[in-house]
């Protein structure tokens, strides 16, 4: 009864969705599900999913590289978000700054910056060169081609980073990082000690408690990390635009052209990001099942 | 989705539309929807001195951003400024006000080689407004000089991974046709087919697709071909004095931005009163020592610095006028085979 009495507090928030999130979706699905003729009359159609298949590529591309990206962000973000909670509070709010920090500038700014850190003639090739880097892989190159014959270049003056897959995925680890970091380490912090205190008495060890009681734990981090590395990731357009070169485009590329670019299609635009989404919320339900009936105990 | 940015633009128009009667011009006002970036902002306010019409000045960030918001409610503009492809795609579904050239006395001063173009064949709905060449741009040295001349140029494999293509489908299928010796407009499939296939031969020697990210890579000498417009190429120039540009033989692309009015406009009167403003030597002179795109205005040229207004590249002679050709708006079917093929280069 009580929370009835406050429900109008929600009011805002039910406002801003149904005006920004609920309406907004009502307008895809109708867009996804009609074509306009040449005379401006909308009629309804399947049309646009009829040609979807041949976006698989881009779509299998798109959610392999946010899949890579992820668990990039686990294996980086997990052992950080633990140690963090070993170490004295003092520290952890300066870390926990440091890992909010990147985020205070633009998302565009700091894609921006990798290009320029990753450019032929960037800081990352620049150092390598003034420290002799290419004279010393030349050499070996050469000193290798001699002994055994081999054809290995001997020219070497830069690294190509810039439109490679990798560099995209770099991106998105660098972009996503701290959604991975953060929700792990508050759902850690917050396990009572006593739990642990209960295992180390029962006479677990380090490893066993971690493994049996902080682990299954802190799983529903994990799981509100993975969703939101996974979800940006897979629909990024400006990552895969700027690093990736355009040799490759994704699928956040091939939704953009549907509404900015020259194809023009907002129906067809709309049709794949419904089915994005779709995809999107079959991934995130299937992981949800899996966490459900380890993570209970500190949903509540 | 077009509808609501429609919309939220529509109440923005509104609001600056009652703030603007607050201030009491007695000769109404002209509402203008321009490119980001592309005005001289004082031609404004000299306009509504001289006029006493209010200028409520809106911009876009492209044509097909443009579209979306005309297409929800026209009749908040009366004066657009679109690009050739565009302004054919809005006279063809009828979107456009036939212009009273009574209103626009100062047209006669448009370059004639500029009037009646593919995009207006009648020249009926626009006036020009800037336009410019596109052609390539390379680092002297990095490229040898003998290899340069032609689109050949971007297919070269001795500068394999030092090219950079346009990342833009119209233009990039363009280039591609251009080369192979057929028309930007083209309707036949087949030779579009065949311009996708070149490209996709062409990806093997590409560093990358770039559109503004070409002005980094080329000033860092990051890489050393490139493909974008002349008037972007001067402000590249400035920054890495190694840039050199050329018009490929084989002909190129001349894009036209012009002044239009939008169906059912409010303020027709008022638009061209602006349109005809916007072509006197005053204000085409302020607007192009602005933003250093070709000015149409033949009084303007003879105003500008003689090093510019002789510049090849800026305003070439006729020989190389008649082989360029600007882009007219491509049949439904077409631009959904442009998609497809884009899509198969890319995906």
């Amino acid at each position: 009864m009580k929370n009835r009495r406050l429900s109008w507090l929600s009011a805002p928030y039910v406002l801003w969705m149904a005006l920004f999130v609920v309406i907004p979706l009502i307008v895809v699905v109708v867009y996804a599900f009609t074509k306009e003729l040449a005379g401006g009359a909308w009629v309804p159609t399947l049309e646009n999913f009829a040609g979807m298949a041949g976006y698989a590529a881009v779509f299998a591309r798109s959610f392999l590289l946010a899949a890579i990206a992820t668990v990039i962000c686990i294996l980086i973000g997990y052992p950080a978000a633990y140690l963090l909670t070993r170490t004295p509070p003092g520290f952890r709010r300066v870390a926990n700054m440091l890992i909010m920090l990147p985020m205070w500038m633009n998302f565009l700014l700091r894609t921006y910056s990798w290009m320029f850190l990753l450019e032929r003639n960037g800081f990352i090739n620049n150092i390598l060169g003034s420290l002799g880097f290419f004279n010393l892989l030349n050499g070996l190159n050469g000193a290798l081609n001699g002994a055994f014959g081999l054809a290995l270049p001997t020219d070497v003056a830069y690294i190509e980073f810039l439109g490679t897959q990798g560099a995209v995925v770099l991106g998105m680890v660098y972009n996503f990082l701290p959604f991975m970091i953060l929700p792990i380490f508050s759902v850690i912090e917050k396990i009572d000690p006593r739990v642990i205190e209960a295992a180390q008495d029962l006479g677990a060890n380090s490893q066993q408690v971690f493994r049996k009681v902080i682990f299954p734990l802190s799983l529903p981090g994990v799981l509100s990390g993975v969703t939101m590395v996974f979800i940006p990731s897979v629909s990024t357009f400006v990552i895969s635009r700027l690093l990736g070169g355009g040799t490759t485009i994704l699928l956040g590329d091939l939704i953009e052209m549907q509404f900015l670019g020259n194809a023009y299609n907002p129906h067809l635009g709309s049709a794949i990001s419904l089915v994005m989404m779709v995809i999107v919320l079959v991934c995130m339900g299937i992981m949800n099942r899996f966490g459900e009936g380890e993570g209970e105990a500190v949903l509540l | 989705m077009k509808k609501f940015v429609a919309l939220t633009l529509g109440a923005a128009v509104a609001a600056a539309c009652l703030s603007g009667c607050g201030g009491g011009g007695s000769a109404g006002e002209v509402n203008v929807y321009n490119w980001g970036e592309y005005i001289d902002m004082s031609v404004l306010e000299d306009f509504q001195k001289e006029t006493g019409i209010k200028v409520n000045y809106q911009t876009f960030e492209s044509n097909e951003a443009m579209y979306a918001v005309l297409d929800g409610d026209g009749a908040d503009y009366d004066v657009i400024i679109p690009s050739d492809y565009m302004i054919s795609r809005l006279i063809e579904e009828d979107k456009l006000e036939p212009l009273n050239f009574d209103n626009i006395p100062n047209f006669s001063d448009v370059d004639p080689e500029l009037k009646n173009p593919e995009y207006d064949p009648e020249n009926l709905y626009s006036v020009p407004y800037m336009w410019g060449l596109m052609g390539v741009i390379y680092n002297t040295t990095m490229v040898d000089e003998a290899d340069t001349g032609s689109w050949d140029l971007l297919w070269n494999e001795k500068y394999s991974n030092d090219i950079l293509m346009i990342d833009n489908s119209r233009d990039a299928i363009g280039i591609a046709l251009k080369r192979l010796g057929y028309s930007y407009n083209t309707t036949d499939p087949d030779q579009i087919t065949e311009a996708v296939d070149s490209l996709i031969e062409q990806k093997s020697v590409l560093q990358g697709y770039a559109m503004d990210q070409i002005f980094s890579k080329m000033e860092g000498s990051n890489a050393a071909i490139g493909t974008y417009y002349y008037g972007d190429f001067l402000t590249m120039q400035e920054n890495n004095s190694d840039l050199a540009f050329y018009l490929p033989e084989e002909g190129t692309n001349i894009y036209v931005d012009a002044m239009c009015i939008p169906k059912g406009a409010a303020n027709k009167e008022n638009a061209e009163a602006f349109i005809n403003y916007m072509c006197s030597t005053q204000a085409g002179l302020k607007n192009c020592e602005e933003i250093w795109y070709s000015t149409p205005l033949m009084s303007v040229r003879e105003e500008l610095d003689p090093e510019v207004s002789s510049d090849p590249m800026a305003y070439p002679d006729a020989e190389i006028m008649a082989q360029c050709e600007s882009y007219t708006n491509l049949p439904q079917d077409i631009l959904d085979l442009y998609t497809s093929e884009w899509l198969r280069l890319k995906a």
